[in-house]
Order: C-alpha cells, then structure tokens, then sequence
C-alpha cells in the first residue's frame, strides 16, 4: 500500500454507510447538550437531525433524540461513546429494534396565488397538512409525519411558491407497552 | 458533640470546603499556582498542615506533576489553578491525562458567579474548554451543590475507566458559607455505574478459546496498572498458569516483569520482532486492558489476520473502535482476569504450545534491540542499558519526555513492576517527564526518581527545576543529549528526502550551567568510559541533577514499522541501511 508521508497510517474504509435513530436519556442539567454535540463534532460524526426536550421533569430527565449515519462500526461507536459519558442513563439504538415509530413536525411557508393557491390546498389534504396561517397570498401549513413524508410535501411545494420551512427534527418512541 | 455543634462544624466557607473534601478524600499533596480567582483557597491552605502544597512554575506542570504522583501511586493527582490562564495552561495535562486514563482532579478559579459571561478579567469557558478533555467537569453555581460536586469529582475520577475532572468554582462561592457533607454513595449522578465484574458466560468463552490454542499471545496495557497491584499479580499467576507469551504496550510496562521468562517485550510500531510476529501469527490474541491503537496495530487491514481475539476493557467503547473482536468481555482488569484465572484452571488443560514456541524462539534470535558497539561515542541505547544496570537495587521510578530517548526507554529499561514507568502515550507530550518525576518524587521521597529525557523536551518544562529546589525533590533528569530533536529527524530522513527542516537542536543551552544557576547539579558525560562514573554520581547525590548525556547525534530508532505496513514487515536495524530503508519507506516519497 502506497501512502503519503505520514506518521499514521493512512487508510480508507468502504463498509456502506447505514442511518439510525438513537433515543437517548440524559439528565437534564448545564452543559449536557453541549457535550452531546461536542462528541459528535469531535469525533467527527454525523448528525442529520437532533431533538431534545424534558421529558420528566421531576426527574430532570431530557430525551434526546438523534437521526445520524454511519458504518456499523461507528454506529456501535457513537453508542458506547455517548453511554459512557456521565449524565447519559441510557442509549437505545430506535433502528435495530425495529419497533419504533418516529415524527418529525414541520411548518411549510407557501405564497402564490390562483390555481397555485388550489395545488397548494389540495396537495395538504392529501397529506393531511393543516393550515394554521392563511393571508391573501400565501399559507402556513403544519404537517406530521415521518422524514420522508415531510421531504415529499416540501418537494411538492417547491414549484408551487415555498418560501420556508421550519422542522422539528425526528422524535421517536417504541410501539408496545414497554418503555425505555 | 451535640448534633447542633456538629452542624456548626460543617458550616465553612466554599473555599475551607475544598480543603476540608481533600483531607476526607485521603489526599496529602497536592499541585498548583495561585491567582485572584483561588486566593480565598490558597488562604485556607495557608492555615492547615494536613496537605502539602507544592507550588510549580507553570500550571501544565503541575498538572503533569499530579500525573506522575497519580500514576507512581495509584491514587488520585490534585491540581488548584486560577480562572482563566491558570485553567488554558491546564488543557495539555487534562488531555495527556485523559488519553492515557489518569485520574487527576483538577480544582480551577473562576470569576463571581455575576461576571460570568462577561469577558471579565481572567475570565475562560472552563467548563467549555476542557469538557473535551475531561472525564466530566463542574461548574458550581450553588454553595449548596459544592460538597457533593467534590466528592462526585473524585468518584468520577478514580472509578471505572479513571480520567481527568475539573470543578470550576467561582470566587464569591469561595467566599460563601453553606454546609459540608461528608462524602455519601448518592453524591454521585445515577446514570454513571461502571462495570466491574466480567459476564461469566463471555469469560467462559474466552477459556474455551483459550484451553485450546496453539499459538497464543497476551497482550496487556495501561489498563492493568490502572487497576492496581493485585491485577498485576494475577496477570503474573495466569500467565504462569497458561505458559503463554506476553506483550505489552507501552502504557503496560511492568505489569508483567521484563526479566521474566515469557516476556517478549514490547510490541508496537518500536516495539521487538519477536512480539509483532507473534501478534502477528497468533491463533489466540487476549488483549488485556490495552486498546489497539494505531501505534499498536500498524495496517488494520492486515492486523494479526488469522487470530480469534479476547479483549478485555472496562470501556465498552473501546471494543471494536480500530479493531473487531470475537470475545469483547467488559469489566475491570483485575477482576474479570481473576475469574478467567479461575476458569483457565478449573479446565485443567493447559494447552502443549512447544512449536509456537520455537517460532517464538527464531524470531528472538534475530534480535532485533541490537546495535552497533561504539567506543568512542556514547549511544543511547547503551546509555540507558548502563543506566539500568546501575539502578539495578535501587528502588527506581522513571519518567520519561517523548521522542527516541522514550523508545529507547522503553526498549532497554527492564520494568519489573507497575506504576515504575511514567510517560506520555496517547498524547505523547514533549515535556511531561521532567515535572511527572517532581509528583512521583513528592509521593515517593526516598526513592531515584529519574526523567530519561532528549534535549529538545526538556526545555518544554525546564523552569520546574526550580520547584525541584524549592521543594528538596531530588530528581535526575538524564538528557540523552543528540542535540536533535531526534525522532522528527528520524521521519524527516525516512520520509522526507532526509530534509532536516527544523528539527535541530541549535542554540542549546549548556545544560551544567543551567543546573548550577537553579541551583541543582549538573553532570556531563561525553565518552562510554566516563557513563558508569557519572551516572553513580548522579544516583549518590541528595540534590536534583541535571545530567548532560552527550550522545551518538545520528541514531535512529529501530526496529520499526514503517508506516502502512504490517506486524510482519518491520524494518529491523540490520536491514536499517539506507537502501532497505527507502525502500521500506517507498510509499513516503509521495508528500502530501
Ligand atoms: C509538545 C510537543 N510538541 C511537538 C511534538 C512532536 N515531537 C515528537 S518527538 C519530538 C522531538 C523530541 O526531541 P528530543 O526531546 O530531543 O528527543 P529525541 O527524539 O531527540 O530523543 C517532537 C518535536 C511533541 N511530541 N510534543
Ligand atoms: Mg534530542
């Protein structure tokens, strides 16, 4: 193997990227956002998408929620990685157990005017987008859904006069009675 | 006393909280500089007698100076800085702490809580700049949270994989009252709950690899002198117990003894032939607290390819990072390797490996530490293979600075025991020697405590001298003085066309006057005969030594793995001439 000059040693890897979902429990206190997100840029990992909200309050329990891609090998990494650090009780990797269901929400600015305006209405109801703001030339729709049915109706809208949109990223939760 | 004057007694300011939490926590020394946002902590240690304050010349050395006390003992090193640039002057330890698994508590100044975020004087992100390269750090906001944020911070520390923590503690918080608590089990966060003991079912696994190999190797790290002394001992029985032959990284030197009979030396990009062929053609590889750096495993792709590997970590995130492993077991060293221990026995079956060792056999018979004899000019190598023969019965401790001096340490000072070496491995700081050997001196104050350094780290570190004065801490800081900055020079000849662009040593002080002006010793040695006289000086003196070690300026470091190239291509000092070297070394002509 031919490699620059280099005290390390140099060398690609070509296993084929997969996408998760991580649920991850943390305790809700100064910083612990930043350390999540410190990891991944210092470790230099993808984020798609990252929600994080209390959950539990009286607990200060946050759930973070997210979407990023990887190896399998760095997946299982970003795992082990955020699992060890101190305020973290627990990750769940949403995409292996298969039994998730994941919503991101997302509100698509749209102006236009006529048949635009028409397109526009009947597209949402298709996608059971709801209007919440409406002037004489543009809506305000709010949609739920997963990532790719969002990606779809703002695709849509495109054409038809977007003007913005303003995403939740993905929450998700497992189906069936248990809980993390 | 009643409990209302026991409550009396547990009220103090922040500042005698700090103080009266290291005397709970066992400490007895501790390693700092003071500044305008510690001055109420350093007031309170200016009126007790329970801790030792050693004072430094410059915030990273205490903070390798609380490594090296930490290591050498086992227990946590104490570090107190100021806000601001007593706390950035502290990144370089944290980091180096961090890398190598050194619990370290670090205790920084910062300005009144009502200032933060104000870009007030001396005022740093503390918590910002060091969250990468802590364990976990603190900022105390609430008199209230002090106690239990200290004692957590000495959990944090010195539990499962240990680390560096930094509580950062505003100055009006210092000056504060509230009430001190002991330490109590729920000072700690709920979610960090280490694992110490291994699945029985996964060490059960690692047995029945184990029982039946023909071609086994050990290979331990940092991590079993992390654990302690029992786990060193229980590596010696089990390597006893299965005949198997044993390496180790260079964090790991000691564990198992240099003399002893299955040692194969140290493995790695310096490490001997005989430990990277055996890596390499093993059948059965137990990885034993180490983790498969990239010094380590040269080319992944062709890292010991035909072995089943047992690896042993007490940081799940260690399994599988660089490499894949078939029996990941999680669980301290110490204990998971007692149960396996027992497990290996209750087989009783110990595996017939006469023709692995054999293979072994031929592979040590290239020996490949061998140099050339020179009577004229002192080489390294020999100067520290006289210097290990003349310690020998001492009860010695070294540190070391990085670069080929450090190699050449580690290749030709035999460790028997753990916690003997101190170094800088994962980060591999230039300048960490000479200050780890004033904190292993300060815990250790009768033994040799030496610096095995190269002329271009000591003076990264060079003022801590005068703390070795000031401190009576009679440390040798041996210079294996080439007057290069050798081990840049090495990569510049093999993979720079031998361009040496700044990596001379021009300018050198003279390193005997240098000590007569601290105030220490200062010894030099130009020629093989004058070593053994000097070095016995050095060792007889009650006085810290600088000693000038005149050597070959022109050796390399060998044997080696060039880059890009696997365990079974190592580049060995017989074949080290010129054109084995460029050709090892073809694929570096290309620059980036
Ligand atoms: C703080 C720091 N800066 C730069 C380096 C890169 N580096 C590694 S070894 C080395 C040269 C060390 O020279 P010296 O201390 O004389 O040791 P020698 O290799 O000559 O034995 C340098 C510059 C480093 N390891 N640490
Ligand atoms: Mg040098």
């Amino acid at each position: 193997m031919n490699q620059p000059a280099s005290a390390y040693f140099l060398e690609e890897r070509h296993d084929p990227n997969e996408t998760h979902t991580l649920s991850v429990l943390v305790a809700n206190e100064p910083g612990v956002l930043a350390r999540v997100i410190g990891l991944f840029s210092g470790r230099g990992y993808n984020i798609e998408s990252l929600t994080v909200s209390e959950t539990e309050s009286k607990k200060h329990v946050s759930r973070i929620t997210i979407v990023t891609t990887g190896t399998p090998m760095v997946i299982q990494q970003i795992k082990h990685q955020l699992d060890r650090m101190i305020p973290v009780y627990q990750v769940v990797d949403m995409t292996l157990t298969g039994r998730s269901i994941e919503r991101e929400l997302a509100m698509v600015k749209v102006k236009g005017s006529g048949d635009q305006r028409i397109e526009a209405m009947r597209l949402a109801e298709v996608f059971r987008a709801r209007v919440v703001d409406a002037t004489n030339e543009s809506f305000v729709f709010e949609i739920t859904g997963g990532t790719s049915k969002i990606n779809q109706f703002v695709d849509l809208m495109r054409p038809i006069g977007l003007v913005e949109v303003s995403r939740t990223g993905v929450a998700a939760i497992g189906r069936g009675p248990e809980g993390m | 006393m009643s409990p209302s004057e026991r409550q009396d007694s547990n009220q103090m300011t922040g500042a005698a909280m700090i103080v009266r939490a290291l005397v709970d926590h066992g400490v007895k020394s501790i390693f700092g500089y003071p500044g305008g946002a510690v001055l109420p902590i350093y007031d309170e240690i200016f009126q007790q007698s329970d801790i030792e304050h050693v004072l430094v010349r410059h915030e990273q050395g205490a903070g390798h100076a609380a490594e090296g006390y930490a290591r050498s003992t086992g227990k946590p090193g104490v570090v107190l800085v100021t806000s601001g640039p007593g706390a950035t002057n502290m990144v370089t330890p944290l980091t180096d702490a961090l890398m190598d698994s050194i619990p370290l508590v670090c205790i920084t100044g910062q300005v009144p809580t009502h200032l933060i975020g104000n870009d007030a004087f001396q005022e740093c992100d503390t918590v910002g700049i060091t969250r990468p390269c802590t364990k976990h750090n603190w900022l105390v906001r609430d008199i209230k949270d002090l106690p239990k944020v200290l004692h957590e911070a000495f959990y944090v520390a010195t539990s499962g994989r240990p680390g560096p923590v930094v509580v950062d503690v505003p100055k009006d918080l210092q000056f504060a009252t509230g009430t001190y608590t002991p330490p109590r089990k729920s000072d700690v966060h709920a979610s960090y709950k280490p694992q110490i003991k291994g699945d029985a079912g996964q060490i059960r696994k690692a047995v029945s690899l184990l029982v039946n190999a023909k071609r086994p190797v050990i290979y331990t790290g940092g991590g079993i002198i992390n654990s302690g002394r029992e786990a060193s001992k229980t590596l010696r029985a089990l390597v006893e117990a299965a005949g198997f032959p044993i390496t180790s990284t260079l964090m790991g030197l000691g564990a198992y003894p240099a003399s002893g009979k299955n040692w194969l030396g140290m493995l790695g990009m310096h490490g001997t032939y005989e430990a990277n062929m055996a890596m390499h053609d093993c059948d059965v590889m137990l990885c034993i607290g180490a983790r498969f750096d990239d010094r380590i495993t040269g080319r992944t792709d062709a890292f010991s390819p035909g072995s089943k590997k047992i690896h042993i970590d007490i940081d799940p995130s260690s399994i599988n990072k660089n490499i894949r492993v078939d029996v990941p077991i999680i669980g301290d060293a110490g204990s998971v390797m007692a149960d396996l221990l027992q497990a290996f026995k209750a087989e009783g079956k110990t595996p017939k490996i006469d023709p692995w060792w054999f293979e072994i056999g031929r592979w040590r018979a290239r020996n490949s530490l061998a140099y050339k004899k020179n009577d004229d000019v002192i080489l390294p190598q020999f100067a520290i293979q006289r210097l290990f023969e003349a310690t020998r019965g001492c009860d010695t401790y070294i540190t070391t600075e990085v670069g080929q001096h450090q190699m050449w340490a580690a290749q030709f000072f035999g460790f028997e025991e753990p916690h003997r070496l101190m170094t800088s491995g994962g980060l591999g700081t230039m300048g960490y020697g000479l200050p780890a050997a004033l904190g292993v001196q300060v815990a250790h104050r009768d033994s040799l405590v030496i610096d095995i350094a190269g002329d271009a780290s000591v003076q990264m570190t060079m003022q801590e001298m005068s703390t070795a004065v000031q401190h009576d801490l009679p440390v040798k800081i041996f210079i294996l003085n080439n007057q290069y900055m050798g081990m840049v020079r090495q990569w510049q000849q093999l993979l720079h066309g031998n361009r040496l662009s700044h990596s001379y040593s021009e300018a050198l002080p003279d390193f005997v006057k240098l000590a007569d002006a601290f105030g220490c010793v200062g010894l030099q040695a130009t020629k093989p005969s004058d070593l053994d006289g000097a070095i016995r000086e050095m060792i007889s003196v009650r006085k810290p030594v600088l000693f000038d070690c005149r050597v070959a300026a022109l050796e390399n470091c060998f044997p080696m793995i060039p880059s890009g190239k696997a365990h079974n291509e190592m580049l060995l000092p017989a074949e080290a001439n010129d054109d084995a070297a460029t050709a090892a070394f073809a694929g570096g002509k290309a620059l980036v």
